[in-house]
């Protein structure tokens, strides 16, 4: 959808009536993220194991540590064995891979693609670029500490850090997740405000709705 | 079995063991292709673990009515469709709801799922759903024709549109399966079966890396759960309905279990082996062969 698509206009139907349509508020549903209280004891631990032996990918690398995540799928490195399918969308998947650095026009479609993801979602954040910026800390156009941006759940250090690296954070991600501590979503939805303070200071072009969901 | 109960009882069991061996299934053939790839694959319990994590989401998104009864139409597909079959042959227990000219029935339960399918995800508004069910209506429009003929043929042979009665015909001999008395209608019925399984060569409507997923593409948490069971039941009943039609059916699970798994693995070994058809190609492919094998059946049966 280009910029023009969102503004206002009007159509006019066949029989000439005029129709005002205003996509931001038409397309989108922009209510707030909610935080979700976990459920009780074995339940929610039965879930948590559920959701950390079952990781979907959403298949969107970011940057060039995507050429790290291909390996995962070939048979040297077979990250199906333990449990990580990669998904083309965002509704079904929840594991976010930042791979690598992200440019402000990236970070854009990262945000909408994240807040599409239902609710427990994990971030894991790849390469030192995502940590301070790595060797793009001064450049005009990248982001340096994605935690300010989104929650992250288990950074993964290296430039670039090799197949084995990422298969030790998955399952560093997984003890995570089993210990109960993967909940970025309700951190995200807490601290709302804040996430998009810090987001709209860095993109300056925001034409999309608050929260896209 | 007068007691309706009983009856609910056993389609209950029926649908349960269904289910497990469809996610078993699922699982094995996954492993399969990739052992094909020289890859370990995942874990054998993979998509049980799967579907109760799509059950564990905390938050859901919904797009409207019809959208959330797009995957109940499809389980409902899916479980009507089984339950319509005689599952065991002589079992009073296991033929559930079959009855005289479930034939018919049963040809439209498999339409039925992909039409509600498409409702539910042409509300969810993405383009990619929208794609994805124009695929699918069209390659399923495209099978049903040699499938339809296939199983006219067979119920001209037969003279009913009684599956008991046609797995009855095949019982004594191996040589009295459909398969080898009626082989026209059994190639033209077991090529369409391809494109209801909806593996590759024929996996237009899914499509993963080209229309990432096709209709499904906005369903999420518990309503993509629904659709996994019933991607778990769906094909299973499937099979069951080619087992009783064209393998003489089966007298215990056991034997259900082999012949079913054979003939899934008959559109596994043709799927690993073919990259995927375009569309056109794949609408092409069924009104060519096995549409001319489907009239050749006729013709045979006929005269």
């Amino acid at each position: 959808m280009s910029k023009e698509d969102l503004e206002k206009r009007t159509v006019y139907s066949p029989e000439g009536e005029p129709i005002e349509i205003d996509p931001l508020n038409d397309y989108f549903l922009d209510l707030r993220p909610e935080s979700y209280a976990p459920r009780n004891g074995v339940i929610e631990q039965f879930a948590n194991w559920a959701r950390a032996e079952s990781l979907w990918v959403l298949g969107f690398g970011t940057g060039c540590g995507a050429i790290e995540m291909r390996p995962l799928m070939t048979p040297r490195f077979d990250a199906y064995r333990f449990g990580i399918q990669w998904r083309p969308t965002p509704r079904q998947s929840s594991v976010f891979v930042i791979s690598g650095y992200l440019s402000v026009k990236t970070l854009k479609r990262v945000i909408r693609s994240y807040e599409q993801m239902q609710n427990p979602k994990f971030v894991v954040a790849l390469g030192s670029c995502t940590i301070n910026g790595g060797m793009y800390w001064d450049s005009y156009n990248t982001i340096n500490r994605l935690d300010h941006y989104l929650p992250v759940d288990v950074y993964i250090t290296g430039c670039m850090p090799r197949p084995e690296a990422l298969l030790a954070g998955f399952e560093e991600l997984k003890k995570r997740i089993k210990a109960g501590k993967g909940d970025g979503a309700n951190k995200y939805a807490d601290n709302f405000d804040w996430y998009k303070a810090n987001q709209k200071k860095i993109i300056k072009d925001w034409d999309m709705p608050d929260y896209n969901w | 079995m007068e007691n309706i109960w009983i009856k609910i009882g056993y389609a209950l069991l029926t649908i349960f063991i269904v289910l497990n061996y469809g996610l078993l299934l699922q699982g094995l053939f996954r492993k399969i292709g990739a052992r094909v790839g020289r890859r370990h694959g995942i874990r054998i319990w993979q998509p049980w673990v799967d579907i109760i994590k799509n059950y564990t989401f905390r938050s859901r998104i919904y797009h409207g009515v019809m959208y959330y009864l797009g995957p109940v139409f499809r389980l409902t597909g899916g479980i009507g469709l089984l339950l319509f079959l005689p599952v065991i042959y002589g079992s009073e227990m296991f033929s559930n709801f079959s009855f005289t000219g479930d034939l018919m029935l049963v040809l439209y339960f498999q339409f039925f799922g992909v039409l509600g399918m498409a409702l539910g995800a042409g509300e969810s508004g993405h383009p990619y759903s929208a794609i994805g069910v124009s695929r699918g209506l069209s390659q399923v429009t495209a099978f049903e024709l040699p499938l339809t003929l296939g199983v006219l043929a067979i119920g001209l042979q037969y003279h009913t549109l009684n599956i008991n009665e046609i797995v009855a015909a095949q019982q004594g001999s191996i040589l009295n399966w459909t398969f080898f008395t009626n082989p026209f209608a059994a190639a033209a019925m077991l090529l369409s079966f391809l494109g209801a399984m909806g593996r590759s060569p024929f996996d237009v409507v899914l499509a993963p890396q080209e229309i990432p997923i096709g209709p499904p593409t906005e369903f999420n948490s518990s309503l993509l759960g629904v659709l996994q069971l019933n991607r778990a039941i769906f094909p299973v009943a499937k099979l069951i309905l080619f087992m009783n039609l064209l393998f003489g059916g089966a007298t215990n699970w056991g034997e259900l279990i082999i012949k079913t798994f054979f003939i899934y693995f008959w559109s596994v070994f043709v799927g690993i082996a073919f990259p995927r058809f375009r569309v056109d190609q794949s609408v092409r492919w069924f009104l060519s062969i096995p549409l001319i094998l489907g009239v050749i059946a006729i013709i045979l049966i006929k005269f």
